[in-house]
């Protein structure tokens, strides 16, 4: 196989990075074991809303990791999908929102 | 989706000499990933022993009327293995002398035994505590002289442990067969209106989730949750418990993980979940499993990997639980399977 950017297999070596630094990596991980755990959202949200925005940030291995994650949790692949219209369309309407900013700059401009 | 058995498909994989190779090789050969012995060697858990027996499993035979996409036995309509009435009474023998207190009977499909009523009816006068029947469901919708079995269970208070791999037509039909959604869905319902799975009811029915794909199960308890909810919303089912088991790199799961090129990824993921409490409670220190031809193995698993016990007794006829209970429980890489996250036995989570 060529090289590329990506490797899946690079997923599994994630917690390699406490290796480098062992203190913020620890704290990193301890954060994001803990935004994980059932709180008042419940662990099914937490792995739609992070499939969502894993979408959004076009991080190839979130996507693979909360693909697999929903799955486990029977979330089904229509949840899925509707998830990442709704990061989809946050992306866009951020996008599209600031044509405001655009449509002020250009009435101050060009009045 | 195949429409028949490994073995009646010549497949390679039908050959269990040919499975153990694949699960000893590659990455467990090469030292990517420790073995299974190795590391509960780590918690000084090497060998496996039996603790005291508590359930006989007994295989009534590998027909079934379903071709699963990840069964473990192998079963389907062209395996023609069936315990003889000759076996059964050899097992009527040990159930009872024996203190065990549940009897589990699978199959393939256990009720197309030609002689499961009868040997149903004279294993339950033995005084087992709990009788389990491991149902697909779609069985009781099959053909009409099935259509009773609901009653036949209340009758003899069987507790029945059913198939149902997702709450969604699409899922479950993919795993299982087209129509098999609709078919266990009636068939539940059929149960239901016996008694079965009803709060405060004592006709236990209780389902096995299973993974559709590469994945491991999620949360025992949530899963069971949204089943319940789905199933009560959208057909007025009711049931007891949800049991998640792991889907263990064997048989017909083992030919998806390498035809999808899945195999190391989930190998990855069953070490990597690995959890030593479950170790403890893997459910061969409590069981024995008993094949259709009547030959001992410490678990389902060993007995598809034709993995027989490790003692003078190999077979039921010459059934010995003092002689049994002084084994070393023979383990492989599959094991990684009932020790992965909180653990996977016939009876759901373990750790």
């Amino acid at each position: 196989m060529s090289k590329t950017y990506y490797d899946p297999a690079d997923l599994r070596k994630f917690g390699k990075i406490t290796e480098w630094n062992e203190e913020l990596g620890n704290k990193f991980f301890d954060y994001y074991g803990k935004v994980f755990e059932e709180g008042a959202l419940t662990a099914r949200e937490k792995s739609l809303i992070a499939l969502a925005v894993a979408h959004t940030e076009q991080c190839p291995y979130c996507i693979d990791a909360y693909t697999k994650d929903s799955l486990q949790r029977g979330i089904t692949k229509e949840q899925m999908m509707e998830a990442i219209h709704v990061g989809a369309a946050i992306k866009s309407g951020a996008t599209l929102v600031h044509g405001v900013q655009m449509m002020n700059k250009v009435n101050k401009l060009d009045g | 989706m195949a429409t028949k058995s490994l073995k009646a498909r010549n497949n390679d994989l039908a050959n269990t000499q040919r499975q153990m190779e694949i699960l000893s090789n590659g990455i467990f050969a090469d030292g990517e990933l420790p073995t299974f012995a190795n590391k509960i060697k780590e918690t000084n858990q090497l060998p496996l022993r039996p603790k005291k027996l508590e359930i006989l499993q007994i295989n009534l035979g590998y027909m079934c009327n379903q071709v699963c996409a990840h069964c473990h036995v192998d079963a389907g309509p062209d395996r023609k293995e069936i315990m003889t009435i000759e076996t059964m009474q050899q097992c009527l023998d040990v159930i009872k002398k024996t203190e065990a207190h549940t009897l589990d009977l699978t199959g393939g499909a256990p009720e197309m035994n030609p002689n499961f009523r009868w040997f149903v009816e004279e294993a339950s006068k033995a005084g087992i505590k709990d009788f389990i029947v491991r149902s697909n469901l779609t069985i009781i919708r099959a053909n009409k002289k099935y259509y009773d079995l609901p009653e036949f269970f209340k009758k003899h208070n069987v507790h029945v442990v059913s198939s149902m791999p997702h709450w969604t037509r699409g899922k479950t039909d993919k795993q299982r067969g087209d129509g098999v959604f609709d078919k266990s869905i009636k068939a539940l319902q059929m149960l239901n209106e016996v008694g079965y799975g009803m709060e405060g009811s004592n006709l236990k029915l209780d389902l096995v989730y299973n993974p559709s794909g590469a994945f491991l199960p999620g949360d025992q308890m949530a899963l069971e949750n949204d089943f319940k909810k789905a199933l009560k919303d959208d057909f007025n089912i009711d049931f007891h418990s949800l049991f998640a088991i792991t889907n263990l790199p064997i048989s017909r799961f083992l030919d998806y993980l390498i035809a999808s090129e899945n195999y190391e990824d989930y190998m990855h993921s069953l070490v990597d979940a690995y959890n030593p409490a479950a170790v403890e409670n893997v459910m061969c220190t409590n069981t024995l499993s008993i094949s259709w031809d009547g030959w001992l193995y410490d678990c389902d698993f060993n007995q598809m990997l034709n993995l027989k016990v490790n003692s003078k007794v190999k077979h039921i006829s010459e059934y010995n639980e003092e002689l049994l209970q002084d084994r070393n429980i023979i383990i492989n890489q599959h094991c990684y399977g009932c020790t992965a996250g909180a653990g996977s036995s016939c009876q759901g989570v373990v750790a």
